[in-house]
């Protein structure tokens, strides 16, 4: 007998849960709703809108009153600066991500090889150069390669060496503003590949041991293939970024010397909000999108592997 | 048998045990030396920031040792925060930095929540989307904006360049995906059991994330709130598109514009400009790094 009202009241209140939770779960997607409007307006206005009002502005007049079909991109193909500007780009990007990665890799691993309670120390030394914002530290950069007062400079006289014309001379200039990003962004490299490194299991490289393999077997096959995915999606992402990169060129060399040092997002500020040409510059900064594209495929093919394993 | 066996294993243990530790000595005392050349690569710009802005502009120019403080003094800090532009740069760029944080995170909470959790149509492709609109740069978007202020204005009169404040409708293109993808990621860490068990007992969406997501949640939300923060502080190029007078520069487009003039260089101002600008970021560093690393590495690592 009380057994029965006892089960009988936990039947009636699992119903009147089973009502509450349907309930929720049929008001839950106009809430949801509610909540992701403020992001989806967001991204519509301030990120789709302008990026396809960018295609329909590259294909007006200088004076934006005439539709002009693809006779920017034309005129931008006759241009030897623009040529320039692609190689550059794409020269810059390539070998900054190259050493960043490279750097980062062996600045992981010497982290890694020292005692546990000595890394948090340096760690957070070795990420300085990412903290400061980069218009700041190139500032120190371009004090560090001025012409008269050179720090580097003083060193290399004391060795007797002649001083560079560290900005002033094309391929010196296009070898500063690669250094100055690869001091910004190897410290990123560093920390994801650190943080790869400690998830790789102690057992894994004991058992290498055991199997007698020597320091670069270790390496080929257990640690990068361990931190394969994190290597390729950091490079992805920091390609992205630097390819779009502004701040540095910008500050260290404007471009200069004779536009020698511009990529396409320095070259599209100063021909459309400097130049006054607004057509013309988002044709150049429309160049970007095939490599920006390329790059999200692969990172978004990663997710969507990743998710699946999940 | 079994006594000849338990001496063997210690010996050879030890045998192994001491040609591994001199191998590892080795290696430690190389990782050493290498992360002490990289420690002074990576640290001399900063801290030739550092020895620059103690210098006097006539200890500047004198063909002296520049790596060497010989007069250090303080009167480049003093004229920079006695100038009031200098302090406008400042005020701008933190009521601007501060206000982005709070309308990212406005956003961005909500918004991971209700795609964490909330299984609506569309949720899953608009969680990519989120992330897509990450990668894109603000490269390609600072010129059709610039247009789009300029008609803004023509339709409705309101003058939204050169006005500090287009930076708070700018900014969180830059901050809010992201914060919402670290966000969702943390998000999805969270028990579902958790928020079943809230919302059987009567809790309201809204009250399962404020008193039970959010708690929960905390480090990840420090971890948004430091990028967005450090990633408003530091952009460059819309402030140098958008504003152009002296009363509605943030720092770093500040410090560059107004200090640099011509051909005449104050390094001793504008180093000391730069240390004053870095400052805030690497202060936040300084006691938050592990949120702070958090967050970096929660961006590929997660979700």
């Amino acid at each position: 007998m009380v057994d029965a009202t006892i089960k009988n009241e936990g039947s009636v209140m699992r119903a009147d849960r089973r009502n509450s939770l349907q309930k929720a779960w049929q008001r839950k997607s106009t809430i949801a709703f509610l909540m992701t409007l403020p992001l989806i307006l967001l991204i519509l206005v301030l990120v789709i809108y302008p990026a396809l009002y960018a295609v329909h502005l590259a294909m007006l007049n200088k004076s934006m009153q005439r539709f002009v079909g693809l006779s920017n991109f034309s005129f931008l193909f006759t241009r030897e600066t623009f040529w320039m500007v692609v190689w550059q780009s794409c020269i810059f990007a390539l070998t900054a991500v190259f050493f960043k990665a490279i750097i980062g890799f062996f600045v992981a691993h010497f982290v890694h090889n020292i005692p546990d309670k000595g890394q948090r120390k340096w760690r957070g030394m070795l990420l300085i150069p990412w903290v400061i914002p980069p218009a700041m530290s190139t500032l120190a950069w371009l004090w560090l390669f001025d012409p008269s007062y050179s720090a580097f400079n003083w060193i290399l006289e004391h060795f007797g060496i002649a001083g560079i014309p560290w900005l002033g001379d094309e391929h010196w200039a296009r070898f500063c503003v690669i250094l100055v990003n690869v001091w910004i962004g190897a410290p990123f490299f560093m920390i994801m590949y650190l943080a790869s490194l400690k998830s790789v299991p102690e057992q894994l490289y004991e058992a290498a041991k055991i199997d007698g393999a020597n320091w670069w077997q270790t390496m080929r096959f257990v640690t990068l293939p361990m931190m394969r995915n994190i290597i390729m999606i950091t490079a992805l992402f920091s390609t992205i970024v630097t390819f779009a990169n502004f701040d540095i060129v910008r500050v260290l060399t404007r471009g200069d010397p004779l536009d020698q040092t511009h990529v396409f997002a320095t070259w599209a500020f100063r021909l459309g909000i400097e130049g006054g040409d607004i057509p013309l510059g988002a044709s150049v900064s429309l160049f970007m999108v095939p490599i920006l594209t390329i790059g999200a495929i692969f990172i978004l093919r990663d997710i969507v592997k990743r998710g699946n394993e999940a | 048998m079994t006594a000849t066996a338990t001496s063997s294993v210690p010996s050879s243990a030890k045998k192994g045990y001491g040609s591994m530790s001199r191998d590892r000595q080795w290696a430690l005392r190389w990782s050493y030396f290498f992360l002490v050349l990289f420690v002074i690569f990576f640290l001399t710009p900063p801290l030739y920031m550092l020895i620059t802005s103690l210098k006097t502009s006539q200890e500047i120019s004198a063909i002296t040792n520049p790596w060497w403080v010989f007069n250090p003094t303080l009167d480049n800090y003093k004229e920079l925060l006695g100038s009031g532009t200098f302090l406008t740069f400042f005020r701008n760029s933190a009521v601007v930095s501060i206000s982005v944080v709070i309308i990212t995170m406005l956003i961005a909470v909500p918004s991971a929540f209700a795609l964490s959790r909330m299984r609506f149509w569309g949720s899953g492709a608009l969680a990519t989307g989120v992330f897509l609109t990450y990668l894109i740069p603000e490269t390609l978007l600072f010129i059709p904006l610039f247009k789009m202020m300029a008609v803004f204005n023509e339709y409705t009169g309101i003058e939204l360049i050169n006005r500090w404040w287009v930076l708070l409708i700018l900014y969180p293109t830059l901050t809010v995906p992201f914060c919402t993808w670290i966000m969702i990621g943390y998000f999805a860490s969270i028990p579902k059991e958790l928020d079943e068990a809230a919302l059987i007992d009567g809790a309201t969406w809204m009250q399962t994330l404020t008193k039970i997501f959010i708690p929960v949640a905390l480090p990840g939300i420090i971890a948004a709130t430091i990028f967005a923060f450090t990633v408003s502080w530091a952009q460059f190029l819309y402030p140098l598109a958008f504003t152009t007078s002296e009363s509605q520069l943030v720092l770093p487009v500040g410090i560059i514009t107004t200090l640099i003039k011509g051909d005449v260089f104050n390094w001793g101002q504008i180093m000391t400009g730069a240390l004053l600008g870095a400052a805030p970021p690497l202060i936040i560093y300084a006691f938050l790094m592990d949120y702070y690393i958090a967050g970096l590495t929660a961006g590929a690592t997660k979700g």
